[in-house]
C-alpha cells in the first residue's frame, strides 16, 4: 500500500476515504453498538485486503526515453566488488565498439541494512569511490571515455537514480555467481528487467575462478 | 584519473548530500512529522478510551449526566473544515495549472475556514457548561479536542505564509512544493478531526 500522504493528492483521497470510512462506522452504530463494531472490523479487513492485493503484480516496465541522436547509445554499467574485472571490461569494451556511445559507471555504496539505516554510510562511498576511480581509470587507459558515480546502498535505488539522469539505451549489471551474490539473491537482475523496457545484460564474475587461473 | 574524482578531491568543506530518488527528503520530513503526530494524537485517544471505556468506574452515559456536547455546532464545524480540505485541494490544482487567481481564492477560503473553525471552537468550549475540573471526561475531551485546536492553529499558520508568499508570486506549476507540504498537513489535521468528532461527539 502506498503511503496516503506522499503527496496532497493522496492525502485529500484519504481524507476522503476516511470520511466515507467513519460516516459509515457511525451510522451503523447508531442503530446497534454491535454492528457498529461489525462494519469497524468489516472496513480493516477490507483495508488489509487492498493491502494484499497492491502487493501483487507489479506495474508496467517504466518506458526510458531515448535521449540523443539515433545513433548515439547510452549504456549504464552497475557494478561493485566486480568492477574492474575481465568480464565486464570485456562485455563494455564490446559496447565501446559502436560508434557514439557513452558510459556510466554506477557504483552503489554496499554496506548493511543497519549501517544504512544509522546514515553510516561514508565508509562504504569511500570504498565504492576507490573502486569506481579504479575502473574508470582502466577503462581510460584503453581509450574508453567513461563518467562514473557511486550510488544509492540499494542497487535498484542507485539504478533508477542513473536511470533517471542517463536515461540509458541499455544496463550492465555485472554481479558475483549466483549462490556467492547477495543481488541474486534480492533478484536485482530480474527486477531491474521488470522495471525498464531497455536490454538488460548481466555479466557473471567468478572472482574465484578469475584468481585460480 | 576521472572528472569526477577530480572534483571530489578538490572539494573543500562537507560532502555533498547524497540525494537518493527513494523520496523526496522534504516530503520524508513531513512524512516523518505526521507519523510523530499520529503516536502523539494515539496517546491522547489511549486516554480518552481508558476513561471511557476500560475505567472500572466509566460513566455508562458519555457525557455523564447533566453535561451534554454540543453535536450540532461541532457538526457544522466539521463541515467547514471538511469544505476547507476542498478549496485546499482546489488552491493546489489551480497553482498547477498556473491559474494564479484561483489558487490565491482558494488559499483564502481555506484559511477564512479554519480560522472558522478555530473561533467556533473557542466559543464551543466557552458555552459547553464544563470545564478540565469536572472530572477525566472534561479533561479527555479539552486535551483532545485542544490539541486538535492546536493543529489548526500551526495550520492557519503555514497557510498565512503561503498566502504571504503566493501573492508575492513564490509559486508556479513548477515549483509549489511550498504549497503541497502545507496542504498534506491540513489534510491530515481534517483526518483527525473526523476521527476525533466520530469518536469523541458521536460514538
Amino acid at each position: 500500500m502506498e503511503n496516503p500522504f506522499r503527496s496532497e493528492a493522496a492525502a485529500f483521497r484519504f481524507l476522503l476515504i476516511t470520511i466515507g470510512a467513519f460516516a459509515l462506522i457511525v451510522v451503523a452504530s447508531l442503530i446497534s453498538t454491535i454492528l457498529g463494531v461489525i462494519v469497524w472490523l468489516g472496513l480493516s479487513a477490507a483495508a488489509v485486503g487492498v493491502y494484499l492485493r497492491q502487493r501483487g503484480p507489479g506495474p508496467k516496465p517504466q518506458h526510458i526515453e531515448h535521449v540523443g541522436g539515433p545513433e548515439e547509445r547510452r549504456v549504464l554499467v552497475v557494478a561493485n566488488e566486480t568492477i574492474g574485472h575481465d568480464e565486464l571490461l570485456g562485455a563494455i569494451s564490446t559496447r565501446a565498439l559502436s560508434v557514439k556511445t557513452s558510459f556510466l559507471v554506477v557504483c552503489p555504496a554496499l554496506t548493511t541494512g543497519l549501517k544504512a539505516w544509522a546514515s553510516d554510510e561514508d565508509p562504504a562511498r569511500a570504498a565504492a569511490q576507490q573502486r569506481l576511480d579504479e575502473m574508470l581509470a582502466r577503462l581510460a587507459s584503453v581509450g574508453i571515455d567513461a563518467r562514473g558515480e557511486v550510488g544509492d546502498t540499494d542497487p535498484l535505488v542507485a539504478i533508477e537514480d542513473a536511470v533517471r539522469t542517463f536515461h540509458p539505451d541499455e544496463i550492465v549489471i555485472a554481479t558475483h555467481p549466483a549462490g556467492n551474490s547477495s543481488w541474486h539473491e534480492r533478484g536485482v537482475v530480474d527486477s531491474v528487467r521488470v522495471r525498464y523496457d531497455v536490454p538488460v545484460e548481466h555479466v557473471v564474475v567468478d572472482l574465484e575462478a578469475e584468481a585460480g587461473s | 584519473m576521472s572528472a569526477h574524482a577530480e572534483v571530489l578531491h578538490d572539494h573543500h568543506g562537507p560532502p555533498e548530500a547524497n540525494q537518493s530518488s527513494r523520496v523526496d527528503a522534504r516530503t520524508l520530513g513531513m512524512l516523518l512529522f505526521i507519523g510523530s503526530e499520529i503516536m502523539l494524537f494515539g496517546s491522547f485517544f489511549a486516554a480518552y478510551f481508558f476513561v471511557r471505556v476500560v475505567n472500572p468506574s466509566a460513566p455508562a452515559e458519555w457525557p455523564p449526566e447533566p453535561y451534554h456536547f454540543p453535536v450540532f455546532v461541532a457538526g457544522v464545524n466539521t463541515a467547514i473544515l471538511v469544505t476547507s480540505s476542498f478549496t485546499m485541494h482546489w488552491a493546489l490544482q489551480s497553482i498547477k495549472r498556473g491559474q494564479r487567481a484561483g489558487f490565491l481564492a482558494g488559499m483564502v477560503l481555506t484559511f477564512v475556514m479554519g480560522l472558522a473553525f478555530l473561533t467556533t471552537q473557542v466559543v464551543e468550549y466557552l458555552n459547553v457548561g464544563f470545564n478540565t475540573g469536572d472530572g477525566a471526561f472534561a479533561s479527555v475531551f479539552f486535551g483532545l479536542t485542544g490539541l486538535h485546536g492546536a493543529h489548526v492553529a500551526v495550520g492557519l499558520s503555514l497557510l498565512l505564509m503561503v498566502i504571504i508568499r503566493g501573492s508575492r508570486g513564490h509559486f508556479s506549476p513548477e515549483h509549489h512544493h511550498g504549497v503541497e507540504l502545507p496542504g498534506i498537513y491540513w489534510h491530515f489535521v481534517d483526518v483527525m478531526w473526523i476521527v476525533v468528532y466520530a469518536t469523541v461527539y458521536l460514538l
